[in-house]
């Protein structure tokens, strides 16, 4: 995995997630070396099973690694304690998850600003930028509904919206595709390219080849480990949902 | 029928038995309640019953009739020859003197008797022998009350006797509750103030001895000083009260009458305020008990969904759903109501104590068919008031939405929600915290309201007890029994209130565990969703003890004294300073008891929670 950008955001090496002990042992992540530019798009692929979703939580920080090292922006981050952790977490990493978890009691709105009223701005430019946020992503007509008044996508692209609002160094997505029908997913790529064109760095675990086609860079994971590396020479350029398959 | 009562019968069991702990704290809270109401139901019959036994053995009187001065004695002579009277005894010559013993000064009605045994009230001797000339015999209570035993010299107004007996009445409660029978009238309860504004002479709080009649003459100033007691025995004791009634006339100069239902009331006054405390008691248990089954109840129903799904699936009827939940707290309720009758009755002579002044005063009190069942059906009321709503709710879910286990979607509350955006992290999620269940901050609120005006009540009433002990009409002895109920109810309030805030904060943990993870992972700090959830749970706290101490504390007591006749002139209110360490304590112990639960809470595995939701 040595095609690694001339400045690592993320970089990874020997990392490792072991569960149980003895015969029950399992590696969910066995060694896996990485390095992810700044403005970078990587595509993780792989079964269900196979330790995308550990990978993932190990370099944002939502879990601790049983070995090897994970890198932020030049910082080790995986000796961190859990509250410097968090507070990385705030800043430089925004999540994007399959199930999108919003609080059901919150608005779209007030979802999107949770997390810069966590990370301590103010509620009016926590306020602010959220709104900004939601007419990114198109849904300035729902900032006021509840997650359960709006459609897999709507809230799918609220939970982006949402990732995005501390601006971070690196945005996680977690499948995020995977709960959404084909047209919500075209309007969650397109987003993705939206970000990846204003020079977000992105890491999408997804075991669809049509979102990973869309990536700079792929990787195929198996039994906790990295087995293939493709670079895309297209990227996300483009009529995308032509290139992926979702549009004649 | 049979079949399906069988079958929900069979699942509720094995739910139980599945879930051994909250099984085991329910049962705790519920049997709390129950013990504290039982003891107080059979108090009464605790007190009552060692008069009956006390009277049986003593020949005790239907009536007690007694006049001031010599020369009404005819009027008792009239009163011995009156229809319906089937014997009696007396007259007896009683006077006032002040008795010294082991260094003790107390006054005393000396009540002259013959030697020989009398018909009618003829005081049981518990140690020594009965009056004569020169010996003196205590009654019981005022004995212990003064320590005197069997041998030991005392002094009546300077002369000089021997103790030779120590004996229980039943024409008279014991010590200190005794009634005036001497002319100079008596003080008792009377405070030092009060005492200093009546005119002198009056005997305060007076015990009660026996001396002969020659001796009783000999401590009199004057023959025409003397006092008369008569005891009458009536052909129908049940008809006492009309007797009294009766031969009762308005005047100074007439006979003196009391009817032994009246001597009974007496003696049962202190049992009557331990009871009164313990109903009391048992009323804001079975209050904060209704508050733990419901937050236990809360917690598992959100557990159950799945099960409830399941049940529904395999062709359960919302009916059948909801007579399997019901079952299992009604199961324990009665298992708890069991407890509660027997732990209750072991424990309810020990709070009597009336073995100086009366017969069998520890005997074990009956259990009457009418306290088993006021007990059950609170018990079985508790629990399905608790569990109803929560079981027809779930009876009456989606099959399909249980089956996925949805949890009960948050309430939305959007006034908190905006408030809350402007304060620091920890309070700005402990607000959204709030806001989700509102139900549950109502129930903390009350549980701990609840137990704060416990607290008021019981500051009040141990003050005055240990201040007045002898206004309330108790010895030290009697007044330390009292406290003794008070402590044993304070101490179950506080227990279940502690239990409740344990609960309520664990059900708030497990409740918030995915919006917990979810704020971590958005950059919240262990430490900030651990304080979020305690602090959840200390600022309903802090209502609670305001509105507990301030309105509820001082409403409650007065309540009490409008049950009970009580003077609430006499006791002193907390004071300020009190009131606000009080506040200030609850809070503490609030954030004390739900530290574990919220560090726990906040420091669960982040992506376990979340992967658990997609589960």
């Amino acid at each position: 995995m040595s095609n690694a950008a001339d400045v690592s955001v993320l970089r990874a090496r020997g990392l490792r997630r072991e569960y149980g002990k003895g015969e029950g042992l399992v590696r969910a992540v066995d060694g896996v070396d990485l390095d992810i530019g700044a403005g970078e798009t990587v595509a993780v692929m792989g079964p269900s099973g196979c330790g995308k979703s550990t990978l993932l939580h190990l370099l944002g920080g939502l879990d601790r690694p049983s070995g090897g090292e994970v890198w932020l922006n030049g910082r080790r981050i995986d000796d961190l304690g859990e509250k410097a952790l968090a507070r990385m977490r705030r800043t430089d990493v925004g999540f994007v998850f399959q199930s999108f978890h919003l609080m059901e009691e919150l608005t779209a709105l007030e979802n999107v600003e949770l997390s810069a009223l966590l990370a301590g701005r103010s509620p009016r430019a926590a306020r602010r930028r959220a709104g900004d946020l939601l007419e990114q992503v198109g849904l300035a007509d729902r900032a006021r509904f509840l997650p359960s008044a709006l459609s897999g996508g709507q809230r799918q692209r609220v939970a982006i919206a949402r990732a995005l609002s501390n601006e971070p160094l690196v945005v996680l997505a977690d499948e995020p595709t995977g709960n959404l029908d084909s047209a919500a997913v075209l309007d969650v790529l397109q987003l993705f390219e939206r970000l990846h064109e204003s020079g977000q760095t992105l890491v999408i675990v997804t075991h669809d080849a049509r979102i990973a086609a869309t990536a700079d860079r792929m990787i195929s994971m198996r039994d906790g480990a990295f087995v293939d590396e493709t670079r895309l020479s297209g990227g996300t350029t483009g009529q995308l949902g032509a290139f992926v398959g979702l549009e004649d | 029928m049979l079949g399906r009562i069988l079958l929900v019968g069979r699942i509720a069991v094995r739910d139980l038995r599945r879930r051994r702990i909250e099984t085991a704290l329910l049962l705790l809270a519920l049997t709390a309640a129950t013990t504290t109401l039982t003891l107080g139901l059979v108090l009464r019959d605790a007190a009552g019953d060692p008069y009956q036994s006390t009277r049986e053995a003593t020949g005790g009187p239907d009536v007690v009739a007694g006049v001031d001065r010599h020369a009404k004695l005819s009027d008792l002579e009239e009163l011995a020859g009156a229809p319906g009277v089937i014997d009696h005894g007396g007259p007896y010559p009683v006077t006032p003197a002040k008795l010294q013993a082991s260094g003790r000064t107390s006054d005393v009605q000396a009540v002259g008797r013959d030697a020989t045994p009398a018909s009618v009230d003829q005081p049981k001797l518990i140690q020594g022998d009965w009056v004569s000339d020169g010996g003196v015999v205590v009654e019981a209570a005022f004995a212990k009350a003064l320590d005197v035993r069997v041998g030991d010299p005392v002094t009546l107004d300077g002369r000089s006797f021997e103790v030779v007996g120590v004996a229980v009445t039943a024409a008279m409660p014991p010590y200190p509750g005794g009634t005036c029978i001497v002319a100079v009238g008596c003080a008792s309860g009377a405070t030092p103030e009060v005492l200093a504004k009546l005119p002198p002479g009056l005997l305060q709080n007076p015990g009660l001895v026996w001396l002969t009649q020659a001796d009783v003459r000999r401590l009199a100033p004057d023959p025409g000083s003397l006092a008369y007691v008569m005891n009458l025995k009536l052909a129908d004791p049940d008809e006492a009260r009309a007797f009294v009634d009766a031969h009762s006339s308005e005047g100074l100069a007439a006979p003196r009458l009391e009817s032994w239902e009246n001597i009974l009331e007496g003696v049962t006054e202190l049992a009557r305020d331990a009871r009164i405390l313990l109903m009391i008691g048992a009323w804001l248990l079975g209050l904060l008990a209704v508050a733990s089954v419901s937050v236990l109840v809360g917690g598992r129903m959100a557990d159950q969904t799945k099960r409830v799904g399941l049940l529904k699936a395999a062709g359960g009827t919302p009916g059948l759903v909801a007579a399997v939940l019901l079952a299992e707290y009604v199961l324990v309720a009665v298992v708890a109501a069991a407890a509660g009758l027997a732990a209750g009755s072991l424990i309810a002579p020990l709070l009597t104590g009336f073995g100086a002044g009366l017969i069998g005063g520890t005997g074990t009190p009956s259990m009457t068919m009418s306290t088993v069942g006021s007990v059950t059906a609170v018990a079985v009321g508790v629990a399905v008031v608790a569990t109803v709503v929560p079981a027809l709710r779930a009876a009456r879910s989606s099959t399909v939405d249980a089956l996925a286990g949805s949890p009960r979607p948050p309430r939305r509350t959007g006034w908190l929600i905006v408030i809350s955006a402007r304060l620091p992290v920890p309070l700005l999620l402990a607000l959204r915290v709030v806001a989700r269940r509102p139900r549950r901050v109502v129930l903390g609120v009350v549980s701990i309201a609840i137990t704060v005006s416990g607290i008021y009540v019981a500051l009040v009433l141990n003050a005055f007890l240990t201040a007045q002990p002898l206004a309330a009409g108790v010895d030290d002895a009697q007044a330390e029994l009292l406290r003794q109920a008070l402590l044993a109810v304070m101490v179950i309030l506080f227990s279940l209130a502690a239990v409740n805030a344990i609960f309520i904060t664990w059900a708030t943990a497990l409740d918030n565990r995915h919006s917990s993870a979810l704020a971590r992972a958005l950059g919240a700090t262990p430490g900030e969703v651990s304080a979020a959830l305690a602090a959840a749970q200390v600022l309903p706290a802090l209502a609670g003890a305001i509105v507990g101490a301030f309105p509820g504390g001082f409403v409650l007591f007065h309540a009490i004294n409008a049950i009970t006749g009580g003077d609430s002139d006499r006791a002193t209110l907390p004071p300020l300073w009190q009131l606000l360490a009080l506040v200030l304590a609850t809070v503490l112990v609030v954030a004390a008891l739900t530290a574990v639960p919220a560090y726990l809470g906040g420091h669960r595995p982040v992506t376990e929670t979340l992967r658990a939701e997609l589960a």
